[in-house]
């Protein structure tokens, strides 16, 4: 049998959604970026809703989400992303408006903007990665740095009492009126990338029906920032993010 | 048809914006231009234009929302006094950067820090010197009446159109509180997203009907890159000087000195002139209406004809560095000015004149 002949429409058991581009990804191996965009991609293509989503990119290592994902983009000062995605859901309220925020974007720089928009019950969705570290500035402490986690700015492991508790911020956002859904996903097996692709399909539909702000927070690796191989750092965030961090719905309405 | 009112120049800014097609405002509340706000509540215009009007949650948030509703292609603006502008400037440089139309109004007050509620001059430098970060200019109208506030409100979205670039409407509390008959604008109808589509073809309005999807971003990490974006900054921002300069004269062509003010000052300076005047002095006011591009060859072609110009201004001096720049020690260029919230008199102008001047 040729390479041609195994290259047929009956064989095919998975292919790439064309609306991910070809652009190599600048994300390292076994980072989790790179699952959610094609989940994300995925979700788009099969609703449907390629013209009419907006996605508002982040300050981090996702600064760059545009040019892997062909929609429509806007690219936002650090922590400002849900401001933008306000602006763009009420001056165009029938399209698809979603932020995509690292942990420091979300939860430190740009709390206040996180908060109001839930609050306001902006019809947006906001997919949050947490991998509990500034991973673009080369792995520095951020507001979801779980407690004795090494960063380098923390050399001798998070001091709660020094420098604070690592910040839920996707449990404080439960208790906003504004919010219809707030869940707490992560893309390390196959079971949990199937489970969190069902959330990003909800967060866009609640979008759509106008529901409310749905969150999406992925408790993420960074192998690079974590200084550990990519296997270690999915065993290592099993064992402890997710202590501090436990997957789930957290509200859904 | 035209409609003359009489109201507060933070209700023209209000009634103009509705008027002229504006989508969008955005702003948080601060003394003393908050009546900006105020009146869009109250006139409800999204019943009638369909213009989105949003309280944000501060003024970062503002400016923000003004950035993502301008990459849109949507008429969008804020308004705020010094120090909200001040935290609009991260926000102000983005846009910029990424080459978005849009307007902000500062109606501003004396500073530094929390200062004073009374108006001021004082963020001249800010506005027309970069204020935020990178080689970046805003296209600058100084209104003098509430006249020109609602004018300038119209003509501020145009400019911000044809160069996409941030237009500030550099108003003070003076004429943003004092009330002053109006002739309306007429109504403009809002851009549909169809006619926006057609007109402003990198709007992000989602991807339909494009094969090529639309990025509104500053971001350019490969810096020969960075520089060519910056040489096309720096290419429209010449196009602005040659194009768009403003200003007006009063009694300027057999005067032996000029005053040079803007905004509230020239109307105050309006009077000094008439005062002097009277005295037999010939004194001109020369009234710069863009602050950015600035009148350069027109105050230079001035000081060939007059024997000095004192720069008027509710600042600690300011734009006085602009008009000796212009001038280029061709003619003596003194300053005279108030600051904290306090507004010079017409009398008090006329004294400063003749003694850094006429001594």
């Amino acid at each position: 049998m040729t390479l041609q002949e195994i290259i047929q429409p009956e064989n095919k058991v998975y292919g790439k959604t064309p609306l991910l581009t070809d652009t190599p990804m600048h994300y390292c191996p076994g980072c989790s970026h790179g699952v959610v965009h094609k989940l994300i991609a995925e979700v788009i293509e099969e609703m449907g809703i390629q013209d009419i989503t907006i996605g508002i990119a982040p300050v981090g290592c996702a600064v760059f989400a545009y040019n892997y994902i062909d929609i429509d983009w806007q690219e936002a000062a650090h922590g400002r992303a849900p401001a933008l995605a306000t602006a763009v859901n009420r001056l165009l309220p029938e399209s698809c408006v979603f932020t995509y925020q690292g942990d420091g974007d979300l939860a430190a720089i740009g709390t206040a903007e996180t908060i109001h928009a839930c609050n306001r019950g902006e019809n947006i969705a906001i997919f949050f990665i947490n991998n509990g570290i500034y991973g673009m500035t080369g792995g520095q402490m951020a507001p979801t740095t779980i407690e004795g986690m090494v960063t380098s700015t923390s050399p001798e492991g998070r001091d709660v009492m020094l420098e604070g508790y690592p910040l839920k911020i996707s449990n404080l956002l439960t208790i906003l009126d504004g919010t219809c859904y707030v869940t707490r996903q992560a893309v390390h097996t196959p079971a949990t990338v199937v489970r969190a692709k069902k959330a990003i399909r909800k967060a866009f539909e609640n979008t759509l029906a106008k529901k409310g702000t749905s969150v999406v927070e992925f408790v993420s690796t960074c192998n690079s920032g974590w200084k550990m191989s990519p296997h270690q750092a999915n065993q290592w965030m099993a064992e402890h993010m997710f202590k501090a961090y436990p997957l789930g719905d957290l509200k859904d309405q | 048809m035209e409609e003359v009112k009489l109201m507060k120049g933070n209700e023209a800014i209000a009634e103009a914006a509705i008027r002229c097609g504006c989508d969008g405002y955005f702003g948080y509340p601060i003394t003393p231009q908050s009546e900006v706000l105020e009146t869009l509540m109250v006139l409800e215009p999204w019943k009638k234009t369909g213009m989105v009007v949003l309280q944000a949650e501060s003024e970062t948030a503002s400016i923000n929302m003004v950035y993502g509703g301008a990459g849109c292609g949507k008429r969008v603006m804020t308004s705020s006094s010094s120090p909200g502008i001040s935290l609009m400037q991260e926000g102000l440089s983005y846009i910029a950067g990424a080459e978005l139309p849009c307007v902000v109004v500062n109606v501003t007050r004396g500073g530094p820090g929390l200062g004073t509620i009374q108006p001021s001059q004082s963020d001249y430098f800010q506005t027309v010197k970069g204020g935020g970060h990178g080689d970046y200019k805003l296209i600058t109208l100084a209104p003098a009446s509430v006249q020109e506030m609602a004018d300038h409100l119209c003509l501020a979205f145009d400019l911000a159109f044809k160069y996409r670039n941030p237009v500030m409407v550099l108003s003070d509390g003076l004429i943003g509180q004092m009330m002053e008959k109006v002739q309306l604008p007429d109504y403009q109808p809002r851009l549909t997203n169809e006619q926006i589509r057609e007109k402003y073809p990198w709007a992000t309005l989602g991807k339909k009907g494009r094969d090529k999807q639309n990025v509104i971003t500053s971001l350019e990490l490969v810096s020969e890159e960075m520089e060519k974006v910056n040489n096309r900054l720096q290419q429209k921002y010449r196009e602005v000087e040659a194009n768009e300069v403003r200003y007006e004269t009063f009694l300027c062509d057999d005067a032996d000195y000029l005053l040079v003010a803007f905004g509230s000052s020239a109307r105050i300076c309006q009077k000094s002139v008439e005062l002097l005047r009277e005295e037999g002095i010939k004194v001109g006011l020369f009234r710069p209406i863009t602050l950015y591009p600035y009148p350069v060859s027109q105050i230079h072609e001035y000081a060939k004809q007059v024997k000095g110009m004192l720069s008027v201004e509710m600042n600690a001096g300011q734009m006085v560095e602009d008009v000796r720049l212009a001038v280029n020690g061709l003619v003596p260029v003194e300053f005279y000015g108030r600051y904290g919230g306090m507004i010079p008199t017409p009398e008090e102008i006329v004294k400063a004149l003749k003694e850094k001047l006429m001594a």
